[in-house]
């Protein structure tokens, strides 16, 4: 993790260019928005149900040692055990360390962005143990090699022919077209994965302080494949999934379930209590809950971007999002794309390694208004450029510093920002076409490339002012 | 049409411009204080006036951001409403000075006093003067583009539609997706220019579907943007602030 740098603009250059990506984004986006809307309009208290949410949240996190605790004592009194993890490396020894103790070779997983922050599956294939991502989503994603571009949709970048022609590619089938005889194929291979399995790895979605219940939410069945074939299920969770009471529950899975996939309820919602019991006759022997911080803690600490944290990774979001519309997920570089990725990539990577996401964004503010726990993205993004400005190790480079103090000087007197309107006046006769500015030198041209500019004006309103203030219209 | 009536005390309104007004479009200016003039509002300009600090807020320059805040709020420091011709730069002291001085208790108060008297222009209109119908005509096809921190900030969506609903002889259509961002974004579009081109695209589509002949918005940074695109593949949209739509006669 320490070398990574990102660069979204590297990226999302790229990204722009891609036909395919372009016309795949489109399709799904449009389609998503239109099935999500009606989701949130048929629910008549969608707005009080936000604020439920959000104040749940917020209790929980400014108590969240309180509740963390909690959740282990039940955890364990349900036959569980709890792991804490400081960072991504201890998370991942964690969770091989039991694989290794029980002999496990072959491991079959659910879909989980936490194992994705900690690249779980290269710790199991540098161990030799062999990992299968079991939701179609993922799997694709795993066949490809590639890292999911969507928090709910990982290969929402692919088109069906991309997905024919892996298929084709890496598991020698014929070329398919249909969606139906993809997901055929798929379940085939995956059913022996999970009978071959040792052991499962899930995500959380929430897990209840009161009860120790974790609580997955899904619509393939892949999970509860994974949490009750293997003989062992690992669940991570980072810190800030926990919730007080089960009664909370429905308030989420409602919010979850309709901001994610526009649904009402999703097929499968699994709720885990520890490991099998007696009386069971599904579940696995053993049940480890491992709880992740990997710089969430510092998030915490920060009143100003704390907000962060409430993110149920619904990815309403990123459906929504402009920007991310037209550069998709990998432009954002790590596992989590959108606004909320260019919130909490920065935060969790550090300020230096993100330095660019917090400005990859217009500042619409749809996502605030879509988010089910009301993060205002845009005021967290806005902190974030104050910081990366701040920021020694980053920071904005000298000439645009001396620029902005110029500007802003100019600004802060009257006569001199006078003389810079006739200065500039003067100064663009050089580029005028049409009474337009067409073709400026950098980086204004960073605006003509592709844009007009207006001319400034021979009279500006302030000297108009003086004409028309006593006139009668 | 309204008229304040004789009797009622003249409502006096200091015109916050906006430095892009200011630079680059004072017919919008100019408009807006033939607006409010025949309504019977009285119109001031304190001259002293520049930027809100907006540039520098967005970027993260928030020292330099305060600097232009405290000056601002120094020169409308007494004026009964503060009227602008745009929905950006009100959210910059409606919602965002807030923000910049939220530790900072003297100035926050200053802000509150004053952000209860700062309106973007069509919700002064609507909201304050309870004017829908201002008196004016437009022959022609037009649309409405919702402008994010007119829409988004100040929750300013109807406004804008009634009066352009009454004006008379306009033919309005809503374009698909108006409240969709034309990828302006500011300091955005020239940091990641392709991205915001290609934001804009999108929305340079809805409006030729649409089939307007004017595009017309409460802010001019979008409508800089969408007519930067508009003429420069010589398409026959013409961009108009709402203040210009509504002087005309
Ligand atoms: S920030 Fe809000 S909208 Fe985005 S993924 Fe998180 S909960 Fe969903």
């Amino acid at each position: 993790m320490e070398n990574i740098k990102l660069s979204f603009e590297k990226d999302s250059a790229i990204a722009l260019k891609n036909i395919k990506l372009q016309r795949a984004l489109n399709k799904a986006i449009d389609q998503f928005r239109n099935v999500r809307w009606r989701a949130v309009r048929e629910f008549q208290d969608w707005e009080q149900l936000r604020v439920s949410a959000r104040r749940i949240k917020e209790w929980t996190i400014d108590h969240l040692d309180g509740y963390l605790e909690m959740l282990e004592a039940n955890v364990i009194n349900a036959g569980g055990n709890v792991h804490w993890a400081s960072d991504a490396n201890e998370a991942c020894e964690i969770i091989l360390d039991i694989a290794q103790k029980h002999k496990v070779k072959s491991v079959v997983k659910s879909k989980s962005m936490a194992t994705e922050e900690i690249e779980l599956n290269h710790s199991f294939e540098g161990a030799g143990i062999k990992v299968v991502e079991t939701d179609l989503g993922e799997y694709i994603i795993q066949l490809a090699n590639e890292r999911p571009s969507h928090i709910i949709a990982p290969a929402i970048h692919k088109t069906k022919d991309d997905i024919s022609k892996l298929f084709v590619e890496k598991l020698n089938t014929p070329y398919f077209n249909e969606p139906e005889d993809l997901t055929k194929i798929a379940r085939e291979k995956l059913r022996n994965e999970f009978l071959n399995a040792d052991m499962g790895v899930s995500g959380v979605n929430f897990s209840v302080a009161e009860t120790g219940t974790i609580v997955i939410v899904e619509n393939e069945g892949n999970a509860r494949l994974t949490t009750t074939v293997p003989r062992i299920h690992v669940a991570l969770m980072g810190i800030e999934k926990v919730i007080p009471r089960f009664e909370d529950l429905p308030i989420f899975l409602n919010i979850l379930i309709r901001s994610a996939t526009g649904q009402k309820m999703s097929t499968y919602v699994s709720l885990i209590t520890g490991p099998k019991r007696n009386s069971d006759l599904d579940g696995p022997e053993e049940f480890h809950l491992v709880i992740m911080d990997n710089g969430r803690s510092k998030i915490l600490s920060n009143e100003e971007t704390r907000e962060s944290l409430y993110c149920i990774r619904c990815g309403a979001c990123l459906y929504i999002c402009p920007v991310y519309k037209k550069v998709g997920g990998h432009s954002y570089g790590w596992v989590y794309q959108g606004p909320i990725g260019a919130i909490i990539t920065p935060q969790l990577l550090g300020i230096d390694k993100a330095s660019d996401l917090p400005f990859a964004s217009s500042l619409c503010g749809a996502c605030k208004d879509v988010c089910p726990v009301k993060i205002n993205i845009p005021r967290v993004l806005l902190e974030l450029r104050a910081r990366v400005i701040n920021d020694k190790r980053v920071g904005a480079r000298f000439l645009l510093r001396i620029a902005v103090k110029l500007w802003r000087f100019t600004m802060e007197n009257t006569s001199f920002y006078n003389l810079a309107l006739r200065l500039s006046y003067i100064l663009q006769k050089p580029w005028i076409r049409h009474g337009r500015l067409v073709s400026l030198p950098f980086p204004f041209s960073r605006w003509t490339k592709k844009r007009d500019f207006p001319a400034i004006s021979k009279i500006p309103f302030r000297k108009q002012w003086k004409e028309i203030k006593d006139l009668e219209f | 049409m309204y008229l304040i009536k004789e009797a009622d005390k003249k409502i006096k309104v200091s015109l916050f411009i906006t430095c892009l007004v200011d630079a680059l479009f004072p017919q919008v200016g100019v408009s807006m204080v033939k607006v409010l003039k025949r309504l019977g509002v009285e119109v001031g300009f304190p001259e002293k006036q520049t930027c809100c600090g907006q540039p520098a807020f967005n970027t993260g320059f928030r020292q330099d951001a305060k600097l232009l805040a405290k000056r601002f709020l120094s020169i409308f420091d007494r004026d009964e409403f503060i009227v602008s011709p745009s929905g950006s730069c009100t959210s910059m002291v409606r919602v965002f000075y807030k923000e910049l001085f939220h530790d900072d208790q003297k100035t926050s108060n200053m802000v509150e006093l004053l952000s209860t008297r700062t309106y973007e222009f069509s919700e002064f209109l609507v909201n304050v003067l309870k004017v829908d119908d201002v008196g004016a005509t437009y022959k022609g096809r037009v649309t409405y583009h919702d402008s994010c921190h007119a829409l988004r900030e100040l929750r300013i969506q109807d406004e804008p539609r009634k009066l352009i609903k009454s004006v008379k002889g306009i033919d309005f259509m809503e374009m698909k997706s108006p409240e969709t961002c034309c990828g302006f974004g500011g300091t955005f579009s020239i940091k990641f220019p392709d991205v915001s081109v290609s934001i804009l695209d999108e929305k340079i589509e809805s409006i030729i579907e649409s089939g307007a002949d004017t595009i017309l918005s409460t802010d001019m940074g979008c409508l800089m943007h969408i007519g930067g695109a508009l003429n420069r593949m010589n398409i026959p949209v013409k961009t108009m602030h709402i203040a210009e739509l509504l002087s005309n006669r």
